[in-house]
C-alpha cells in the first residue's frame, strides 16, 4: 500500500515553495500529466478559463485532447472515465461540487469499486475523482456538502481529504498513481491559503499526519477543521492545555494506528468535521478504537455539524453551523472538564 | 466460395453453440446445479454472433446480464463459462461474478454489467481512450431494449456524438423491458428513432438473420473506424424465455413465441446452408451431437474445480 516519492528520501527542502492550495491542486495536475501519457483529464468546464475554481489554468493550452470538457452528466462521463482506465489510461475526473457526486451514484457504488473485483482481477480501475467540496462559500444547501464520508463503508474505494497546499498536491499524486478508484476532496474556502509544497512528494495512502504535538488531548480532523483545530490548539495553549492535533488526510482507508497511538498518550479524544455525526468517519473513528478497547481518562466527544440541521443559504446561519475554532475549543475543554 | 473460407459455417457452430449452452444452463438453474439467478438468450443468438463477427483483435465490448452469448461469440471457452455460473475458482472472474459477469479481458470482454445502461459510458470511454491514443479500434455496447430508458444511455449517446467516438450502440429490441411489453414504457415502437436527435445514424436491423446483423454492424464499425463517429442499430429479437429465472413470461399473447421461432436463427441461417449445400441435415445433427457432448464434459470439468478461499476473494477487491 506504500507510495514511494518520485523526489529522492533525503530531498532537503530545495524543491518545497509556498504556494496557494489551488496552486498546488493545478501542480499536481501538471505533474500528473506531464510524467504519464496515459494520463486524462475531464470534467464539466475544466478547460474553460481554468475551471470554475481555477484550480486548471493553463493545463487545456498545455495538453490538448486530453483535457476533456465534458457535458453535464456526471454518471455518463464517471461511467467514461472507468472505460477509459480499463483500457489502459489513467483518468482524472473533476466533480465541480461534491453535491453532484450522488448524481453519480451508480458510478461510484456499483461500478468503481467493484469492477475489479466482479472481473476477478482482470480489470484495474485506476480512476481518481477530484472532488470540490465544503460549505463557507455562500452557495446554499445543495453546493456545500463536503460529502467526504459518503462513500467510506464501500470497499473498492479509497477516500481521501485535503487541509492544506502540501496535503492536496501529495494525495492528488497519491490517488492518480494508484491503481485503484480514489476520491480526493479539497475544500473551495482553502484554494487561497498558502504552504509549503515539496514538487514530487507522494503521499503515503492510508497515513494521517499528526501536524501539532501535544499531550493533554488528540483532535481529529479533515479539510477546513483543520485549520480550525489549529486555531483552537494555540487558544488552548495560551490556558496551558496541550492539544495534539491529527489531519486525518484518509477517510478509507482510516489510519486507526496513529490516531490510536495519540489517543493513547493523551488519553482523551475530540473529532471535528464539517459534516453530521451520525454516518461520519468521527463516528466510525470512534468505534474503532473503542472496539479496540483503546483506554480514555473521559468519553470522546465530536463538533460536527448540528443534527437535523441543513446547510443555510443566510450567511451568518451558515457561519453559525460550521464547527468554529471556539466550538472545538470548548470541546476539548468539556472533555478535560470530565 | 470455398466452404473453408465461408465464415456462415462458424456462425451457424457459434449460434447453436449459444442455443446449446442456454438450454443446459437453464436445466442447470431448474434442477439447482447451479444457484442464484440467470437471464437467458435463447432467440437472440444472431446477435451475439453477427455483431461479434463484425470486430477484430484489439477492439472491445460492453455486454449486459444477459451476455453470455457475446461472451462465448468472442471465444470464452465453455468450461470457463460454466466454471464462472458455478462460482468456481477456474471461472472467468475466479467464481466472484457469477452469471451475470462473465468477462474476459484477453478477448476484448471488458464488461457484463448487471445494472441496466451501465456499459453504455463504459464503451464510451474505451472508444475515446483508442481515439486519443490514435488507435484504429471501435468498441460495441450489447442492451436490451428497456436500457434505452435509463439516462446513462441519453448521457452516452450525446458523449459520443459530440466526441465522434468510435462506439456502436447495439439495442436487443426483445419487445420486453423485464415483464414490461416497450409499448407500456416507450412512447415509440422502433427504437432506431432515438438516434435522430444524437445526430447519429439509426438502423432497423432483422436480428434473426446472423448475415443481417453481420452486415449492419460492419457498416458501423467501418464508419467508426474512418472517424465518422457512433451508430445505433435496433436488432428487432425475441428472448424465448422470460426475463430472469424466476419469470415465465405469462405476459406474451398467444402464438407470438410460436411466430418468432418461426424465424428462429438457427433456421434461417442453417436452412439457408442447406439450401446452398454449404452444410447437409447430418451434418447439422452431428454437430449438435458434438457441441452437446462437449459442454457435458464440460459441465463435468467445471463442477470438480474448487472454489477460492474467502481469503483468495479478498485479495481481488484493490490492485494496490
Amino acid at each position: 500500500m506504500s507510495m514511494p516519492t518520485d523526489m529522492p528520501a533525503a530531498a532537503d527542502g530545495d524543491d518545497t515553495v509556498e504556494m496557494t492550495y489551488r496552486d498546488a491542486v493545478n501542480a499536481a495536475l501538471d505533474d500528473s500529466l506531464a510524467q504519464d501519457p496515459s494520463v486524462v483529464f475531464l470534467g464539466e468546464d475544466i478547460g474553460n478559463e481554468g475551471g470554475v475554481f481555477k484550480t486548471n489554468a493553463g493545463l487545456a493550452e498545455k495538453y490538448g485532447e486530453r483535457v476533456i470538457n465534458t457535458p453535464i452528466c456526471e454518471n455518463g462521463f464517471t461511467g467514461v472515465a472507468l472505460g477509459m482506465a480499463v483500457v489502459g489510461m489513467r483518468p482524472i475526473v473533476e466533480f465541480m461540487f461534491a453535491d453532484f457526486m450522488p448524481t453519480a451514484g451508480d458510478a461510484i457504488v456499483n461500478q468503481l469499486p467493484k469492477y475489479r473485483f466482479m472481473s476477478g482481477g482482470q480489470l484495474s480501475v485506476p480512476v481518481t475523482l477530484r472532488v470540490i467540496s465544503g460549505a463557507g462559500g455562500r452557495f446554499g444547501t445543495q453546493h456545500s456538502a463536503t460529502g467526504e464520508s459518503w462513500f467510506m463503508g464501500q470497499p473498492g474505494l479509497r477516500v481521501a481529504a485535503a487541509s492544506t497546499p502540501a496535503a492536496a498536491y501529495e494525495l492528488l499524486r497519491a490517488a492518480v498513481r494508484s491503481n485503484d478508484p480514489v476520491i480526493v476532496h479539497e475544500h473551495k474556502l482553502l484554494y487561497i491559503r498558502k504552504g509549503p509544497v515539496r514538487r514530487g512528494a507522494v503521499a503515503e495512502v492510508g497515513v494521517a499526519s499528526v501536524e501539532r504535538s501535544g499531550s493533554d488531548v488528540t483532535i481529529v480532523a479533515t479539510m477546513l477543521m483543520v485549520e480550525r483545530a489549529l486555531q483552537a490548539a494555540e487558544m488552548l495553549a495560551a490556558e496551558g492545555i496541550d492539544a495534539e492535533v491529527i489531519d486525518l488526510r484518509w477517510i478509507r482507508p482510516l489510519d486507526l494506528e496513529t490516531v490510536g497511538a495519540s489517543v493513547g498518550k493523551t488519553g482523551r479524544l475530540v473529532v471535528a468535521e464539517e459534516q453530521w455525526h451520525d454516518g461520519g468517519w468521527g463516528a466510525t473513528l470512534i468505534s474503532r478504537l473503542t472496539m479496540s478497547g483503546t483506554q480514555m481518562a473521559s468519553a470522546p466527544r465530536s463538533v460536527a455539524l448540528p443534527d437535523d440541521t441543513l446547510i443555510p443559504f443566510a450567511p451568518p446561519l451558515e457561519d453559525a453551523v460550521i464547527p468554529s475554532a471556539e466550538r472545538i475549543a470548548e470541546e476539548v475543554r468539556a472533555s478535560l472538564r470530565s | 466460395m470455398p466452404e473453408s473460407t465461408d465464415r456462415r459455417l462458424d456462425w451457424y457452430r457459434q449460434t447453436l453453440l449459444i442455443r446449446t449452452f442456454e438450454d443446459k444452463v437453464q436445466q442447470m438453474f431448474m434442477t439447482g446445479r447451479i444457484e442464484g439467478t440467470t437471464h437467458l438468450c435463447q432467440g437472440q443468438e444472431a446477435v451475439s454472433v453477427g455483431a461479434i463477427a463484425a470486430i477484430t483483435p484489439g477492439d472491445v465490448q460492453t455486454n449486459t446480464y444477459r451476455g453470455h452469448g457475446e461472451a462465448l461469440a468472442l471465444g470464452m471457452a465453455p468450461e470457463v463459462a460454466l466454471a464462472e455460473m458455478l462460482g468456481r475458482s477456474t471461472g472467468g472472474s475466479r467464481g466472484l461474478g457469477g452469471s451475470m459477469h462473465l468477462i474476459d479481458r484477453a478477448k476484448g470482454n471488458i464488461g457484463a454489467n448487471a445494472i441496466v445502461g451501465a456499459g453504455m459510458p463504459i464503451a464510451v470511454g474505451a472508444a475515446m481512450a483508442f481515439k486519443l491514443r490514435a488507435e484504429p479500434h471501435v468498441a460495441l455496447t450489447f442492451m436490451g431494449d428497456g436500457a434505452t430508458n435509463i439516462g446513462t444511455f441519453h448521457e452516452s449517446m450525446n458523449m459520443a456524438a459530440t466526441w465522434k467516438a468510435p462506439v456502436i450502440f447495439i439495442v436487443s429490441n426483445n419487445l420486453y423491458g423485464e415483464y414490461s411489453p416497450v409499448r407500456m414504457t416507450t412512447p415509440v415502437d422502433d427504437l432506431a428513432r432515438r438516434a435522430e436527435p444524437y445526430d447519429m445514424p439509426g438502423v432497423i436491423v432483422d436480428g434473426q438473420d446472423v448475415e443481417a446483423v453481420h452486415a449492419a454492424t460492419s457498416e458501423a464499425v467501418t464508419r467508426a473506424r474512418a472517424g465518422d463517429g457512433p451508430s445505433l442499430l435496433e436488432m428487432k429479437t425475441y428472448r424465448y424465455r422470460g426475463h430472469s429465472r424466476s419469470d415465465p413470461a405469462k405476459y406474451r399473447p398467444d402464438g407470438e413465441l410460436e411466430a418468432w421461432k418461426a424465424r428462429d436463427p438457427l433456421l434461417v441461417l442453417g436452412q439457408r446452408l442447406l439450401d446452398e449445400g454449404r452444410m447437409t441435415v447430418d451434418g447439422q445433427a452431428s454437430m449438435a451431437d458434438r457441441i452437446g457432448a462437449e459442454l457435458d464434459a464440460a459441465v463435468e470439468r467445471a463442477e470438480a474445480a474448487p472454489y477460492l478461499t474467502l481469503e483468495e476473494a479478498g485479495s481481488y477487491v484493490y490492485a494496490d
